[in-house]
């Protein structure tokens, strides 16, 4: 089996350890209650009024 | 004909067939909440905090998880400007594994799309010199409209607007706006001017789909951008063999998005249809799903030689 460059494969490790990172650390923070009160009400800018 | 070859063509019929499938089973999926669309009132249980990895309005009646689009705008906009670490992190995760797949397979919009243009009508040929300008659009929609004014075109209590979603975003019109207008008699008696310029966007999109794929996907989409960006890192990959592939150009005359495949197979336009590994008489096209392991023999173009 032929693998990728080392970097580009680093890079896309990097990348999903730093996506998982960033993911817990915004639950930590309480990011999801406020994605969730944001997304559970009516948006106005986003359907054209606000 | 042989059996051989009546099962050949089964076999391309049933391929054909399984991307409209899924396609319509995630629009469902993304938009469980049915009674919503008959009482004017969207879901609000606990997987609206979930990012989903398609541009589904959360304002949509239906949707049952959070568009990334439009809840990364809206903390960005949020009183004191919030960096969205939880959505970034589901973006990146998205880009990073399945990436432009999910705009080809599960996007209820770009399916939308997708279906207008099989409209019996001539199709449009966009030269060069005015597609890939237009290309750049949906680069500039993420930075400035997603990020960049969100994050620096603050008013006077420190707050900002959504800026994508406010002016542009067909899928929130169409999906949030019309089927709430139509259910909800105090969202149609506050409907005003700037909704008549989001629909007129929005018809005029639609209406551009007949002639042109995927327009929206092609030039304005910001999720489309980033997930493009990272097209070249994706787990999800396309390959060429190179032993194999007889440069017919098969591929890319079959190709909607207007890519290559067989010199960047993995390019941030393409959102991986399909359609030029049915088309490719040699089957020198392939799909890889891992870290980048890979047969012997592959050449794996689009940077990674």
């Amino acid at each position: 089996m032929k693998k990728l460059s080392p970097p580009r494969a680093l890079l896309t490790v990097a990348l999903l350890l730093t996506a998982a990172f960033l993911i817990c650390f915004g639950l930590m923070r309480g990011e999801f209650m406020r994605v969730l009160s944001k997304a559970a009400s009516i948006c106005l800018e986003c359907i054209g009024i606000g | 004909m042989n059996v051989s070859e009546s099962g050949e063509k089964m076999h391309k019929k049933i391929k054909r067939i399984i991307r409209p499938l899924i396609q319509g089973l995630s629009a469902l999926a993304f938009n469980l909440n049915l009674t919503g669309f008959a009482s004017g009132s969207i879901y609000t249980g606990p997987l609206k905090g979930v990012c989903v990895p398609v541009l589904n309005c959360y304002s949509c009646p239906g949707a049952v998880g959070a568009c990334p689009i439009g809840a990364l705008q809206s903390s960005f906009a949020a009183i004191g400007g919030k960096l969205a670490y939880y959505v970034l992190g589901m973006l990146l995760l998205f880009a990073i594994t399945l990436g432009r797949f999910f705009c080809g397979w599960l996007c209820p919009f770009g399916a939308a799309q997708g279906l207008l243009h099989k409209a019996p009508v001539k199709k449009l040929r966009i030269p060069k010199c005015i597609d890939a300008p237009l290309r750049c659009l949906k680069y500039a929609a993420l930075f400035v409209l997603v990020i960049g004014l969100p994050l620096l075109a603050r008013n006077g209590v420190n707050m900002s607007s959504p800026y994508f979603c406010k002016w542009i975003c067909p899928a929130g019109t169409l999906e949030g706006g019309v089927p709430l207008a139509l259910a909800n008699s105090s969202v149609r008696g506050a409907l005003g001017g700037q909704f008549a310029w989001k629909l007129s966007l929005s018809v005029a999109i639609l209406a551009l789909c007949f002639f042109i794929y995927r327009p929206f996907c092609k030039y304005l989409c910001p999720l489309g951008a980033f997930y493009g960006m990272f097209a070249k890192l994706s787990l999800y990959r396309y390959t060429v063999d190179a032993s194999a592939c007889t440069h017919c150009g098969a591929c890319a005359e079959v190709c909607k998005m207007g890519v290559d495949p067989a010199r960047e197979p993995n390019s941030g336009e393409c959102i991986r249809c399909g359609d030029c590994k049915r088309i490719c008489p040699t089957g020198a096209l392939k799909t890889r799903a891992c870290f980048g392991c890979e047969k012997r023999n592959l050449t794996q173009k689009g940077g990674n030689e």
